[in-house]
């Protein structure tokens, strides 16, 4: 049987496969990214579901929901832009195995030249505080007067451009948002690489070359296959995001790793809701759905001294109006009444040392699992919190309660857990590292045991960071490029930035 | 194999089913108002594909108010239905996913009109969007908010922070 060949495939167009997408193609390699999702080119200000769902996906597992985007360019279409480097501690981390989980070729120090590249690819900006919208200011207001420091958060947003809407789950209508879609996925179109929207892997298998096999999705129903096919490279680069990239393994005639699956880590994400009261404040507020959903965040805890598992940062986020029944509001009138106080909620999310305890089940059939309707996918994945992410969590609560509620400031609250722990950060379920047994892949990247076949998304990350992801999956991505470039006998050495040759 | 009788009795108890008000009674309970911001209309979206479900979700909020508190859903009082919503919404039970899924579709009804496009539901009053004070979208149906910020530093930054704005 002969197939359709390529150089390098690239499965997922987010941060982990467009980095990558542009180096090879611009080092003269035939590049085919085939992306689940549609290519879209509008991005509607609406909840309807139908709409913004066309590009989000809620993968619900067990005890554990991710919410993920599903176009071309990834979570990076539909993400908040939030772009910060992990603290130097994270990479220490030993996570009680006694000895260092990430790679020793990779520490802080050794990756912030990756990181300074995707800060200025992208590029990224820190706001002033003219430029922190009222939740942002609320937020540092109340860590002042309780005698904590707050800082601005970098973004991946062009601030002139960006006219405060706060629809950035909708994607961005107004070219602000520095997602994938304006950076290196155009460079590496620009470069010859072939973007194929709505072609979704299912799996890999491997002769002389991968033979990656993939279905084709109708735009209008994700449930309906219109087409199968197959594509033949010496190279495969899979990122597919942290609950997708694990499936497809499983699901391959590869003997993959023991670890492929294992080590799930949601971030140590957890949401809590704030209700301010404007008159203790001070100030006039009622300011929730004003503005990004992402302006400052609290260092304070990020206290490289204390032991594992208590380190967190706080910051203050936006999520829209769907997820206000996420809300720690009671039934009935309660619900109602917290509703009626909704401009004047806060919310905040802190990003602590979980134990990356997800596991992934067998996998179905195709995709990350089986799609119930519009954009709800069930994952094979289960998580159930250890008691040090959860000291983690109730230390996190803690000082969120330390903050927002000294003076009678607001009443704090945690989002229910009846849909399991909700994280929009997923991470290290196929991780990099240098023991075999809690690793799947080498430092390089490299799936062990199958030379030519790399994992660079989410999934790569070793643990929690602590910080948002983006930008340290984006820098892993810009390291492992130039070692996926070499291995197909190509100079990796003089690809300039995207958008800078 | 479902039989022709049983396809006949699901057509005669659907209607039931709906009649029995489970659902509008749920969708009220967890957000009061949720039925009339369009709950009904949400869990029927055709893209949903859940429908035919409906009255099978109906009868099963029934059954379980019978079996806690001795009435269908619709005649307990708002403070009983509060509480057997809640447990449902804890409980380990394999239906819980099925309540979950219920509370999050009524709730996105009143929160954000997840029936409706949200500039067009905002500007027609829809009356969930109303009771939290939505902002109202310019003529184009997108949301632009020229003001936005207090203007000044309201914290004192960590003084760790490096050049790019990250911890150290
Ligand atoms: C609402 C939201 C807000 C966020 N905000 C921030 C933020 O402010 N800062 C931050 O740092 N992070 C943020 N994140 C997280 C960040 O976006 C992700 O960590 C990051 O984008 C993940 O990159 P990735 O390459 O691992 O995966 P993704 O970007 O998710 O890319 C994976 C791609 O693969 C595709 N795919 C999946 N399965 C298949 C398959 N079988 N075949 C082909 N293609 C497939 C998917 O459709 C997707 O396009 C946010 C996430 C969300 C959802």
């Amino acid at each position: 049987m002969t197939f359709e060949k390529a150089d390098v495939v690239v499965v997922g167009s987010g941060f982990g496969g467009a980095v990558p997408a542009y180096y090879c193609a611009a080092s003269g390699a035939k590049v085919v990214v085939l992306e689940r999702g549609p290519r879209l080119t509008r991005f509607p200000h609406s909840l309807r579901l139908g709409e913004f769902t066309r590009a989000v996906d809620l993968v619900v597992g067990d005890g554990v929901a991710a919410v993920t985007g599903n176009c071309v360019g990834g979570s990076s279409v539909v993400y908040f832009g939030a772009s910060l480097r992990a603290p130097s501690f994270v990479f220490e981390r030993r996570c009680g195995t006694g000895r260092r989980v990430w790679p020793r070729a990779i520490s802080r120090a050794s990756l912030d030249p990756w990181y300074a590249r995707v800060e200025q690819a992208l590029p990224v900006e820190v706001p002033q505080w003219s430029q922190i919208a009222y939740s942002g200011g609320v937020f540092a207001a109340a860590c002042s007067r309780a005698g904590r420091t707050c800082n601005p958060v970098p973004l991946a947003v062009d601030l002139k451009r960006c006219v405060n809407c706060n629809w950035m789950l909708a994607g961005c209508d107004f070219d602000a948002k520095r997602s994938m879609l304006l950076n290196y996925l155009p460079a590496a179109e620009a470069a010859g690489a072939e973007i194929r929207p709505l072609h979704e892997v299912q799996t890999l298998t491997r002769g002389d070359r991968y033979v990656v096999s993939y279905t084709v999705i109708d735009p209008d129903d994700y449930r309906k296959v219109v087409g199968i096919g197959a594509i033949e490279a010496k190279t495969v680069v899979l990122a597919a995001g942290a609950v997708a990239t694990p499936p497809i393994l499983q699901r391959s005639a590869l003997d993959v790793p023991g670890a492929v699956g294992k080590y799930f880590s949601g971030n140590g994400d957890r949401v809590s809701i704030a209700v301010v009261d404007d008159k203790k404040l001070g100030m006039p507020y009622e300011g929730f759905a004003v503005g990004r959903p992402i302006n400052t965040m609290s260092f304070d805890r990020l206290d490289p001294v204390q032991p594992e598992y208590e380190r967190f940062s706080l910051q203050q986020i936006y999520f829209p109006a769907i997820t206000n029944v996420l809300a720690d509001t009671g039934f009935g009138d309660s619900a109602r009444d917290a509703r009626a106080k909704w401009a004047s909620w806060l919310s905040v999310l802190a990003m602590t040392e979980d134990d990356n305890e997800g596991v992934f089940g067998p996998p179905a059939p195709s995709g990350s699992g089986l799609r119930l309707a519009l954009s709800v996918v069930r994952s094979s994945l289960r998580y159930r919190p250890s008691s040090r992410t959860l000291r983690g969590w109730a230390l996190a609560d803690d000082e969120a309660k330390a903050i927002l509620e000294r003076g009678g400031l607001s009443t704090v609250k945690p989002w229910r857990d009846f849909a399991g722990s909700v994280t929009a950060h997923p991470l290290a379920s196929c991780r990099i590292g240098d023991d075999p047994r809690t690793s799947a892949l080498d430092d390089r990247h490299e799936v062990r045991g199958h030379p030519g076949l790399f994992v660079t998304d989410g999934s790569a990350v070793p643990t929690s960071l602590c910080v948002n992801p983006s930008l340290t999956i984006a820098a892993l991505a810009e390291r492992a490029s130039r070692i996926i470039v070499e291995s197909t006998g190509r100079p990796a050495r003089d690809v300039p930035l995207p958008g800078k040759g | 194999m479902i039989s022709r009788r049983s396809l006949l009795g699901l057509a005669l108890v659907a209607p039931l089913g709906r009649s029995s008000g489970a659902l509008e009674a749920f969708a009220d309970t967890i957000v009061p108002g949720a039925t009339r911001a369009g709950a009904m209309t949400v869990l029927r979206l055709p893209s949903l594909g859940l429908a035919l479900l409906l009255p099978g979700m109906a009868a099963l909020l029934d059954t379980r108010a019978v079996l806690s508190a001795g009435r269908p859903l619709a005649a307990l009082n708002p403070a009983e239905r509060a509480a057997l919503v809640d447990e449902l919404l804890r409980s380990g039970g394999l239906d819980r996913e099925v309540y979950v899924l219920l509370a999050l579709l009524c709730a996105s009804a009143f929160d954000c009109a997840a029936h409706l496009n949200t500039a067009q539901a905002a500007r027609s009053g829809h009356p969930g969007l109303r009771h939290l004070r939505f902002p109202m979208p310019d003529a184009d149906g997108l949301w632009r908010f020229p003001e936005y910020s207090y203007g000044r530093r309201l914290a004192p930054s960590h003084p760790q922070t490096t050049a790019a704005g990250s911890p150290p």
